[in-house]
């Protein structure tokens, strides 16, 4: 196989490019406009534009056929859809950008959006973001679903589509910069007690299936792999992937909420200062 | 930020009351009760163009009205492309004697660099009569394999050039319509085999 097709989608979802293409336009188009006040630094627009690309590479290259086929590679998949190209899109705080197009957009459009904005309050309450957080883990690795949703095109999409949907909101509960002195962002205890909850389910079921004795998964022995690998070594690499590195990004959430609590208790800010990202102080 | 509990409690019983709704259409359904899975809807008809035994092209349309069991391997497989013909010849074998006609495997090798026509015609013909056995390049052996959400890879050669190949070891069951019905796995007896065969090729 050529290089250039590695970049290639495996599975080309047209929705999927547009809606890539389309967040990528409107970044670039109000970073472009945003007054320099607002305008975030190198390091907050470096870290949207790799969450945006490591989520787009993992649907849209060949990166997708190995997820397709062997389960390490699927958890690395849902890992970085789940986990870090969220976090990396939530610490760059986009807030200006959606400002930018809020302050332009009609007002019918904003009352035909409006719907979506209840559907996002009632997703953003603290315990139905943390149950939706695991729940959707245990959901889509749940054998009888996984298989399923491995051996059907459109649930496939459904899953990897609601893995990116549920990382993005949760991780911008977490990490939102606004202030909870302006009521309008959970308090930094909250936060670091959910991120502390959700730790704990997602350790147990990596520990599972890396412990696991016979083939949790077998859909990859159904559907054959894409090289010839132990399928123990498969489960177990996947296991550790589902076990260690969410873990982690718990700690990496908590670290980075006590790092903008203890700068917030060294100098006081002003009720709303939505700017300041935890890149940015 | 937050809505009120009121709210709250609202969009509770509307969730919950689609979720109810969801289930009971899900169970309502009705459904023959399939040993194999059932993945109607779920995958494409049977479709490909492939290369015979007797290295001629052939599509699904050539076995149409018959029941399609679709398997993918590789004749120089030790384990599992032996067993699953055995396995499912014993199974057609059982089913009754007016039927068995009806079936016909088509095993799709995934090593077009060794598998040759007429080897493929040597190996099929030592398990039976119904089972054809198909070639073709590696390309449309992709297209085909990603149509049914399978695939195959191949290990390192070893010193004397011999290779593993990892590939499915499931069989796909496609009706006398050539619509995809079931998903059989190497776990179902090969009575539970013939009970569903036996349903598919009677309803034909």
């Amino acid at each position: 196989m050529d290089w250039p097709s590695y970049f290639l989608p495996y599975d080309f979802s047209p929705l999927t490019v547009i809606a890539y293409v389309a967040v990528l336009a409107l970044y670039v188009i109000a970073l472009a406009r945003l007054p320099s006040v607002e305008k975030p630094g190198v390091l907050r627009i470096s870290a949207f534009l790799i969450g945006l690309g490591l989520c787009y590479a993992v649907m849209q290259t060949r990166f997708d056929y190995y997820s397709q086929y062997m389960f390490f590679v699927h958890r690395g998949q849902h890992l970085i859809l789940h986990h870090l190209g969220p976090i990396l899109i939530a610490v760059s705080n986009p807030l200006p950008v959606f400002r930018y197009w809020h302050s332009r957009s009609p007002d019918g459009l904003l009352s035909l959006l409006a719907p979506l904005g209840y559907v996002y309050r009632f997703l953003q309450q603290p315990a139905i973001a943390a149950f939706l957080f695991v729940g959707l883990i245990y959901f889509w690795l749940w054998p009888a679903m996984h298989f399923d949703a491995m051996l059907s095109r459109d649930l496939y999409w459904v899953m990897n589509w609601s893995m990116l949907l549920d990382g993005l909101l949760f991780w911008w509960l977490m990490l939102d910069p606004r202030s909870p002195a302006a009521k309008v962002a959970l308090g930094y205890g909250k936060r670091i007690l959910i991120l502390a909850l959700v730790a704990v389910p997602q350790i147990i079921l990596g520990a599972y299936i890396v412990f696991a004795r016979g083939a949790v998964y077998d859909v990859y022995e159904v559907c054959g792999r894409a090289w010839p690998i132990a399928p123990e070594t498969d489960q177990l690499l996947g296991g550790l992937l589902t076990w260690i590195p969410p873990a982690m990004m718990s700690i990496l959430g908590m670290f980075l909420i006590l790092r903008r609590l203890m700068n917030q208790d060294k100098k006081p800010q002003p009720n709303h200062n939505p700017q300041h990202s935890s890149l940015a102080n | 930020m937050f809505m009120s509990p009121g709210k709250f409690t609202q969009y509770l019983k509307i969730s919950l009351l689609i979720l109810i709704s969801v289930i009971t259409i899900g169970c309502t359904q009705d459904e023959h009760e399939w040993n194999g899975k059932n993945i109607t809807g779920v995958m494409p008809d049977l479709e490909f163009e492939l290369v015979n035994t007797d290295s001629k092209p052939v599509t699904a349309e050539d076995f149409a009205g018959q029941v399609r069991l679709m398997f993918f391997g590789f004749t120089s497989c030790p384990d599992i492309c032996p067993a699953t013909l055995s396995y499912l010849q014993k199974a057609i074998k059982q089913m009754p004697e007016e039927l068995q006609e009806d079936v016909t495997v088509l095993f799709v090798s995934v090593d077009p660099d060794r598998d040759t026509p007429e080897k493929m015609q040597q190996y099929t013909g030592f398990f039976g009569d119904n089972i054809a056995g198909l070639v073709a390049e590696e390309k449309p052996l992709r297209e085909l394999a990603k149509r049914y959400r399978t695939t195959f890879g191949y290990g390192k050669p070893d010193s004397s050039g011999h290779y593993d190949v990892s590939h499915s070891n499931a069989i796909y069951v496609f009706d006398t319509e050539g619509k995809v019905r079931l998903l059989l796995r190497s776990e179902l007896t090969s009575e539970q085999v013939t009970e569903d065969l036996t349903a598919l090729a009677a309803s034909g």
